[in-house]
């Protein structure tokens, strides 16, 4: 068993390979690993609780660890998150690093 | 021994024109001369540089001509048989852009995409490009 | 923790890429913690750490050059390397020679160097850890 740091820079309202993304997070988890998707940029615009994202939201639940960057959340002023994500700051990367988790960004 | 790296691919024809490479491809190529072992997957619009005779025109500007411009499916074979670095493509990436096998450039093999999560834990690095 | 070495590559020319900010952002965060950070700076991110560029004033919001102090990434990578040596790491921040031919950046901030695809390579080996930024 592997943990995994999945970073997620694309949001699905431009990019359709965010759902392969979403999927890819599930398939590890159900391989057995740990697996957390972290939201940056762009992303985390899909985490207001009323966003249309259902390839998000059906991660929520799954055994996926799912955070989103403080600094791109209060850039764009979002405070309030979808049930399931939580905020997080950039050193969670410096973290799992240090750890020797297997760290890919998207 | 060097650790082995799975690269997965997914941005396509980014700069090929004015690289005259896949910048990707060419530093994997690159990095297995220097003694790297990297391994391959193309994913999303990349699984296009598999397909077999390609071959962009060269970009003309007035006088200027473009004389060796970029052919991705040889470039992938170089990797497959001058680098010894296999290349994957993932079939249903192909199937959504109706890429049929017989299309493909010779070595290249498939991998499903349900199987990338156990393929990626055979490796010591996964980069994502 | 004890110190680690990273190797990070990089690909974003400046001002093009939200993806800079982050990086600037988690290599910062390496380097207050004191690790040893290889920055393989490949593609536009050769122009990274061009001693040449300038800031400008913004007429748009009224700002001279002093009243905007338009970021440069050159001062960005000079920073990171200030921040590292005064935490006890070491950041060996290599812009990729052909990359940096080809866009006329051979200028660079003092104590980053030209180097190639082996160097990445030399860096993967040699670091506990690897995180790849990718271009879109």
């Amino acid at each position: 068993m592997a943990e995994y740091l999945l970073i997620e820079s694309r949001d699905p309202f431009e990019s359709n390979e965010v759902g392969y993304y979403c999927e890819l997070a599930r398939g590890l988890v159900e391989a057995g690993n740990q697996v957390t998707l972290f939201l940056i940029q762009n992303a985390v615009l899909a985490v207001r609780p009323s966003a249309q994202t259902p390839k998000l939201r059906a991660l929520v639940g799954s055994g996926v660890k799912i955070l989103a960057d403080d600094f791109a959340l209060k850039g764009r002023g979002i405070a309030k998150l979808l049930d399931g994500v939580q905020t997080a700051p950039i050193d969670i990367v410096v973290d799992h690093l240090e750890a020797g988790h297997k760290i890919i960004w998207h | 021994m060097a650790k082995k790296t799975l690269n997965i691919v997914e941005s396509a024809y980014r700069a090929v024109m004015e690289e005259q490479d896949d910048t990707i491809l060419w530093l994997l190529a690159a990095m297995q001369g220097a003694g790297a072992e990297h391994t391959v997957v193309l994913r999303g619009n990349a699984v296009n540089y598999a397909v077999a005779g390609q071959a962009m025109p060269g970009l003309t500007v007035g006088e200027w001509k473009q004389t060796q411009a970029p052919r991705m499916d040889n470039d992938v074979v170089d990797l497959i048989e001058k680098r010894k670095i296999p290349v994957f493509v993932i079939e249903e990436d192909l199937a959504a852009r109706g890429i049929e096998r017989g299309e493909l450039a010779p070595g290249v093999q498939l991998l499903s995409s349900k199987s990338l999560p156990q393929r990626m834990a055979e490796y010591d690095i996964v980069s994502h490009w | 923790m004890s110190q680690k070495t990273f190797a990070v590559a990089l690909m974003d020319a400046p001002y093009e890429s939200e993806n800079l900010t982050t990086a600037f952002r988690i290599l910062d965060a390496m380097a207050q913690r004191g690790h040893n950070i290889n920055v393989f700076a490949y593609e536009g991110a050769s122009g990274l750490a061009f001693a040449k560029q300038a800031p400008h004033p913004n007429p748009v919001h009224g700002k001279n050059l002093a009243e905007e102090n338009h970021p440069t990434t050159k001062d960005q990578v000079a920073a990171l390397l200030a921040l590292a040596a005064k935490n006890g790491g070491k950041v060996d921040w290599v812009n990729c020679g052909m990359c940096v031919d080809e866009r006329g950046v051979g200028e660079f901030v003092a104590d980053t160097r030209r180097g190639s695809p082996a160097d990445f390579h030399t860096f993967c080996e040699a670091s506990d850890n690897v995180l790849v930024i990718p271009t879109k």
